[in-house]
């Protein structure tokens, strides 16, 4: 991908529309994400959020409005080099059950014909920055646990180093104490990295703890986007159910 | 004289038609698996064709095996050699197994795993060859399996044609009522449906685990 324009957002979303069978999964959504910039996608399941990342990378194109990545329309992008420059992290890794861990991670770096060297350092840097061992590099991911397998997604993501990267509930899949942990040590790396990412979760505590901005979706449409510190606070009848949900169990606990 | 007596004053000749045996399988899986693989291919990538080409498989499967043979004596770019027509007959036959495992391996291969290889920017041949036809190589080698040991089989009829094999034992015995010839063809058949069988498992077996530990 090209070095991001540096005016304008890397990822906006100008009134995107996506329909399906006549029924909207995403309607005339307008947001955008800039450089460094951490936005959370909340919302239920069915709200649109997945539809929404799909609509970034182009696996989905916007039946209405437009999609652009860096100032350029989705529609115009080469997919395979869109793509490229986009790490996308999905719930369980979706790893490839027949690849090593280091084949995994190598995977972005390998089809853009790196040299082996540089490769194998590559792998090596991101298990360190992903904190695995170095051991784990010829394991399989059926012989990872949950929360490694999880790493080894996100290595995957940032293999290449691309300025934007799509996390589809990352941490859903796993216990709540190696959720936990991961959500600290992904906040550590975005201080540093300071890529645009777009992070959907339906877990409030979540999205408070990663987000610069939240967006709340439902539906398929936008109900708010808001600074994180402002978010708990707005009047918006479906936040306060939000709010009201995730207090009520922490008090029940 | 038993039947080992048979088989070692005649090994030249068991040794010749088990030979020719093999070739006309290991022909017609050959060519089965040029043509069917990639139309089991083809027809994930198309669904609308798939219909059709199973379907046609389908049929093809259900001609009894002397029909079909019997069928072919008279195309008349075929006919005149038992043994073209026999590979002919033993390819239509495979096909279905390797059409149908091949469509049906890659249509199981986990969606979140090809969606993740295509979100990463994998190309449309990149996908194919390095995750989905990996992944479905235990299944395709079943079909490949399951196609060879029918194959060994229906084989021993293309005799009837004149295409050899160790359906001449069989055949000859039969009209001589003469046991001993048609153990020395039925006998190196089983071993050789036996030993496809076993062998191919091994190998579909080693594949099957690769994709879920290795």
């Amino acid at each position: 991908m090209t070095s991001p324009a540096s005016d304008g957002p890397a990822i906006a979303f100008d009134r995107a529309s996506f329909r399906l069978n006549g029924r909207a999964l995403v309607r005339d959504l307008v947001l955008s994400v800039n450089q460094g910039e951490t936005l959370v996608l909340l919302g239920r399941s069915g709200s649109g959020k997945t539809t929404s990342l799909k609509l970034i990378n182009r696996l989905l194109l916007p039946t209405e409005g437009e999609v652009r990545v860096n100032g350029r329309r989705t529609s115009e992008w080469d997919p395979i080099r869109l793509r490229r420059g986009i790490g996308y992290v999905i719930q369980d890794g979706g790893l490839f059950p027949h690849f090593t861990v280091a084949r995994n991670i190598a995977l972005v770096p390998q089809i853009e014909n790196w040299p082996q060297e540089k490769i194998r350092a590559r792998v090596q840097e991101l298990l360190a920055l992903v904190g695995l061992s170095p051991d784990l590099a010829d394991r399989y991911p059926a012989q990872l646990s949950g929360g490694q397998r999880q790493r080894v997604g996100v290595a995957r993501a940032l293999a290449a180093d691309p300025p934007i990267l799509l996390l589809d509930e990352p941490f859903g899949g796993l216990d709540p104490i190696t959720r936990s942990e991961m959500q600290k040590e992904f906040r550590n790396l975005q201080e540093r990295m300071k890529k645009a990412v777009i992070f959907v979760t339906h877990d409030l505590r979540e999205a408070l703890l990663l987000a610069d901005r939240v967006a709340l979706m439902e539906e398929g449409r936008l109900i708010v986007n808001l600074p994180v510190a402002e978010f708990p606070h707005s009047r918006e009848p479906l936040v306060r159910a939000y709010v009201e949900a995730f207090s009520g169990t922490a008090e029940s606990r | 004289m038993n039947f080992w007596q048979f088989l070692i004053a005649n090994h030249q000749q068991v040794l010749d038609l088990t030979l020719e045996h093999i070739v006309l399988v290991a022909v017609s899986i050959f060519l089965a698996a040029l043509v069917g693989i990639p139309l089991g291919i083809l027809i994930t990538r198309v669904p609308k064709l798939s219909r059709v080409v199973l379907g046609t498989a389908n049929v093809l499967q259900t001609i009894p095996g002397l029909a079909l043979f019997a069928f072919l004596l008279f195309a008349p770019w075929i006919g005149a050699r038992g043994g073209r027509m026999a590979i002919l007959a033993l390819t239509l036959y495979a096909l279905l197994p390797l059409i149908r495992n091949t469509y049906a391996g890659i249509r199981n291969v986990d969606p979140a795993v090809v969606e993740a290889g295509r979100a990463m920017g994998l190309t449309d041949r990149q996908l194919l060859f390095q995750v989905e036809l990996p992944l479905a190589s235990g299944v395709i080698v079943a079909g490949v399996r399951i196609a060879t040991v029918v194959s060994v089989g229906l084989a021993t009829i293309a005799a009837a044609i004149g295409a050899g094999g160790l359906g001449e034992f069989i055949f000859r015995g039969l009209s001589m009522l003469n046991n001993q010839l048609i153990l020395a063809g039925a006998v190196p058949a089983a071993v050789l449906a036996l030993s496809a069988d076993v062998g191919l498992g091994a190998l579909e077996r080693r594949l099957g685990t690769l994709r879920l530990k290795a």
